[in-house]
């Protein structure tokens, strides 16, 4: 948050329509991403209730549990969805492209393709990670027996969650947080966790206004919830009759009540899902999109290519994959911010806002001048760049011009006029005169910024078998248990 | 007028509404909203003044969840707190001596708050005294609120765990592998610490000091994805400093009462309710939906005068104190001039007017 977005939200309740935060999509979104809308039993940890998925908006998939306090009903509906899931995933994988081979020499492949699950908000991500944990450990063979689809969805679902913390991933996007990176709304940050109080102010249905769009949402009964939690007055005055009458008969009829009712609950969010979906499309994608989704093709290139010879992920990461996790997590921020700004000068704004970057118009330009202090002369041109922006950098930093980050320069001196005079270092070629147009000319608009494109380096962890004592020392190796199979889950 | 008397008026001569653990734990929650504390001091029934007003709560329990909640606190408490009792001694590993269960929610048939408390208060003198008793089921507490007496039930009260009483509060959210949602586990805590300081209240009357009273309460939940219990110790000192800072702070209901007019009431049959409501200050933040059966009477107030409170507190603190949407607008566009300590607020927005106009329309 900023006064940047603060301000677009102030606009937004103004002209009663959300305002735009980015001018290019920063997200990836799949040709054919398979939409999730999860519900689950109130008052319970991971009791799946019902699911809506599917890869086309006219033809969605529902599956349902008549009775959700049912074991043996409740690893039918994970075996149905493990299924949908898994041949979702291997058909996503696309060509296999051969990649030039790695520093000591391996083979190095990349699919052309990748899964993406998209879900209505936080929570939903919540609910697949706790349908994940409690379904991954479970044996296929012994007591406790269960489909063999049913871990390998468990796994799936647990790896989707994970990469969903990745910042800048794309295989597991909520809808509310996507839309909420592209736009501002006239409401408060708890209320746009409501899909469609917040697609209302988006793009509100003809006659209406963002406000009355989403005052309009905010009834269960017109909009209800986009789950996983259900709306309790449904709970209570129309899904606990019909799964009483299910207990009772337990015939198709009743079931077919049940699935009927939940087709009601699911279907207003599904629809909602692929009008955030098409808003989405319609946005222009940023020019880092493409290589970030690159790097989630990776991610799931080596998950599945490992799958079979690796183990359900730990309950708990031991210490030195939960601090290489965290460093992770923490350059993915760090690169992501950076590549969103350098991709969206409306993002590249609060930088300048926070002082961090400049813009302005090129007053004096000296694209030939030479050091000659030294043994050899080095082209390093002079630009004064007028700006009225709240500079908060000082002399000496190593600044990047923002539409062309590998232009970069170093700030010599900053005038009382608000002027800011750069001597350009690198970026305008190997000789001693610089690439045509390269350097910006006196009446170019331009800006720079300290922001890196590169993230920094990795940094250095201990093999797990050298955890030092203040972390435990080595942790066990982790084998999975009978008893992580035959929990219980009621 | 006396002060109970204005608070009686307040109510229309209806009957004060009963605290709970729940809505006191909530007082601490937007401490600043003179209209909540004027209410909840006086003992409205929000609920119904908001439904009056045409703007219901919409406050409402699945009864899947009930129905799950009250199965796990039979289930603990079944055969005299059979699984708590194991619990506190194998997985806590609590010294907890002879058992001595004693369950204090019928009293001859007859069942009067008053009666129960009293009972509740003869046992946990008894247990003072002796140290006799190891757990009381269905205990009933007291703690003033603001002059009117909340009656309190906590799960369970453990006594003699090193000479001291715990707070055991059962709940059937799942700690899975050792963490439980963050927000569920803030609310337990808060509302154990209102069952703390009533336990510290009750021993200080009593004569007994009030560290007695263990500020570690124990919150059993099921595990992971099944139904047996797992019991976890949670330190509550800061949610009762809290507590005890806000309550103190409900004796300003005195001076908020003094400086209202003489006749206002929020009887419900009043035609000039809403007029009534009015004329008591809220302070509206979107968090009041979590908490308070007003809130959405107050958002539709405080969106008609177009506070920037209603966008959140992230937006109200990056506007630096202006309240006001349209002021903020106004100083952005460049249209007001700002007041002396306003100019800096001023100087930002408008900055971010012109970048947000440049990038939008390069």
């Amino acid at each position: 948050m900023s006064v940047l977005s603060s301000l677009a939200q102030l606009e937004a309740v103004a002209t009663g329509r959300a305002q735009p935060l980015a001018t290019v999509r920063h997200c990836h979104v799949a040709a054919e991403p398979l939409v999730m809308v999860p519900l689950k039993l109130a008052g319970e940890a991971a009791a799946p209730l019902a699911v809506m998925l599917g890869t086309e908006r006219a033809e969605p998939t529902l599956l349902v549990v008549p009775q959700p306090r049912n074991r043996d009903l409740r690893f039918a509906f994970a075996a149905d969805l493990a299924k949908l899931v898994l041949e979702y995933v291997e058909s996503s994988r696309g060509a296999t492209e051969e990649l030039p081979p790695g520093k000591d020499g391996e083979e190095r492949v990349r699919y052309g393709g990748a899964p993406q699950l998209l879900v209505p908000n936080r929570a939903g991500v919540g609910f697949l990670r706790m349908l994940g944990r409690s379904t991954r450990f479970r044996r296929t063979d012994g007591p406790y027996a269960v489909d063999p689809a049913v871990p390998r969805l468990g796994r799936w679902l647990t790896w989707f969650a994970d990469r969903h913390d990745k910042p800048g991933a794309c295989l597991l996007m909520t809808m509310t947080e996507t839309l909420r990176l592209h736009w501002a709304t006239g409401q408060s940050s708890l209320e746009d966790g409501n899909l469609a109080a917040l697609l209302g102010w988006i793009d509100p249905p003809d006659g209406l206004d963002g406000p009355a769009a989403a005052a309009r949402a905010e009834d269960p009964v017109t909009c209800p919830p986009a789950g996983p939690a259900t709306d309790p007055t449904f709970d209570n005055e129309v899904l606990a009759p019909a799964i009483a009458a299910y207990d009772q008969s337990g015939d198709d009829r009743a079931e077919e009540r049940v699935r009927s009712v939940l087709d009601g609950q699911l279907r207003p969010t599904w629809e909602l899902m692929w009008d955030a979906i098409g808003l989405l499309r319609a946005l222009p994608e940023g020019a880092s999109v493409a290589a970030r989704w690159e790097r989630d093709r990776d991610s799931f290139t080596w998950y599945h290519s490992t799958f079979d010879e690796s183990h359900p992920q730990a309950r708990r990461d031991p210490a030195v994959r939960a601090a290489r996790r965290l460093h992770d997590l923490e350059r993915a921020q760090d690169a992501y911010d950076a590549q969103r700004a350098f991709d969206d000068p409306l993002v590249m704004a609060e930088h300048r806002l926070a002082g961090q970057a400049f813009g302005g118009v090129v007053t004096e330009s000296e694209p030939t001048r030479l050091d000659e202090s030294g043994r050899r002369p080095k082209l390093r041109p002079h630009l004064r760049v007028a700006t009225e922006d709240p500079l908060q950098l000082d002399v000496g930093t190593t600044v990047c011009d923002a539409a062309r980050p590998a232009l970069k320069g170093k700030i010599i001196e900053i005038d009382a006029a608000g002027g800011v005079l750069l001597e350009l270092t690198g970026g305008m070629g190997r000789k001693l005169v610089p690439e045509p147009g390269v350097v910006p000319e006196p009446g170019r608009r331009v800006c720079f910024t300290s922001l890196g494109t590169g993230s920094w380096g990795a940094a250095k962890f201990p093999e797990r078998e050298d955890t030092p004592w203040t972390h435990g020392g080595p942790p066990e190796e982790y084998v999975p248990t009978d008893e992580d199979a035959a929990e219980e889950w009621s | 007028m006396t002060h109970d008397s204005a608070l009686e008026r307040l109510r229309g001569g209806a009957e004060p509404r009963n605290h709970d653990a729940r809505t006191i734990a909530a007082l601490t929650a937007n401490p600043g909203c003179a209209r909540r504390g004027i209410m909840d001091a006086a003992g409205v029934d929000k609920d119904a003044v908001a439904r009056r007003l045409g703007f219901p709560a919409p406050f409402g329990q699945s009864q899947f969840a009930i129905t799950r909640g009250n199965a796990f606190e039979a289930q603990v408490k079944a055969d005299g707190c059979a699984e708590l009792l194991t619990l506190l001694r194998d997985r806590l590993g609590l010294d907890v001596p002879e058992v001595a269960y004693d369950d204090l929610e019928v009293v001859a048939g007859n069942e009067s708050r008053e009666l129960r408390h009293a009972r509740t208060r003869r046992l946990l003198e008894r247990a003072l005294s002796s140290g006799e008793g190891t757990l009381f089921d269905h205990p009933l507490l007291r703690l003033d609120i603001a002059g009117q007496p909340a009656y309190l039930e906590p799960d369970v009260i453990a006594f003699q765990l090193g000479g001291r009483f715990h707070i055991i509060e059962i709940k059937s959210f799942a700690v899975i592998d050792g963490q439980a949602e963050p927000e569920q586990v803030a609310a337990a805590a808060r509302q154990s610490a209102v069952y703390v300081l009533a336990l510290r209240r009750l021993l200080e009357e009593l004569g007994a000091p009030a560290e007695r009273v263990s500020h570690e309460v124990f919150l059993v939940c099921p595990e992971n994805f099944s139904n047996r219990p797992t019991a976890t110790p949670l330190d509550v000192r800061p949610q009762l400093a809290v507590l005890g800072r806000q309550l103190a702070r409900l004796t300003r209901v005195e001076q908020i009462v003094g400086g209202l007019p003489d006749d206002l009431t929020f009887e419900l049959e009043a035609e000039e309710l809403p007029d009534a409501v009015r004329t008591v200050e809220a302070r509206y933040a979107p968090e009041c939906m979590a908490s308070c059966e007003m809130a959405f009477f107050c958002r539709d107030e405080a969106r008609a005068c177009g506070g920037t409170g209603v966008l959140g507190k992230a937006v109200r603190d990056d506007l630096g104190g202006v309240d006001s949407i349209g002021t903020a607008l106004a100083l952005a566009d460049g249209s007001l001039d700002p007041s002396p300590d306003l100019a800096e607020t001023a100087e930002r927005l408008r900055t971010a007017a012109r970048l947000r106009r440049e990038a939008l329309t390069a």
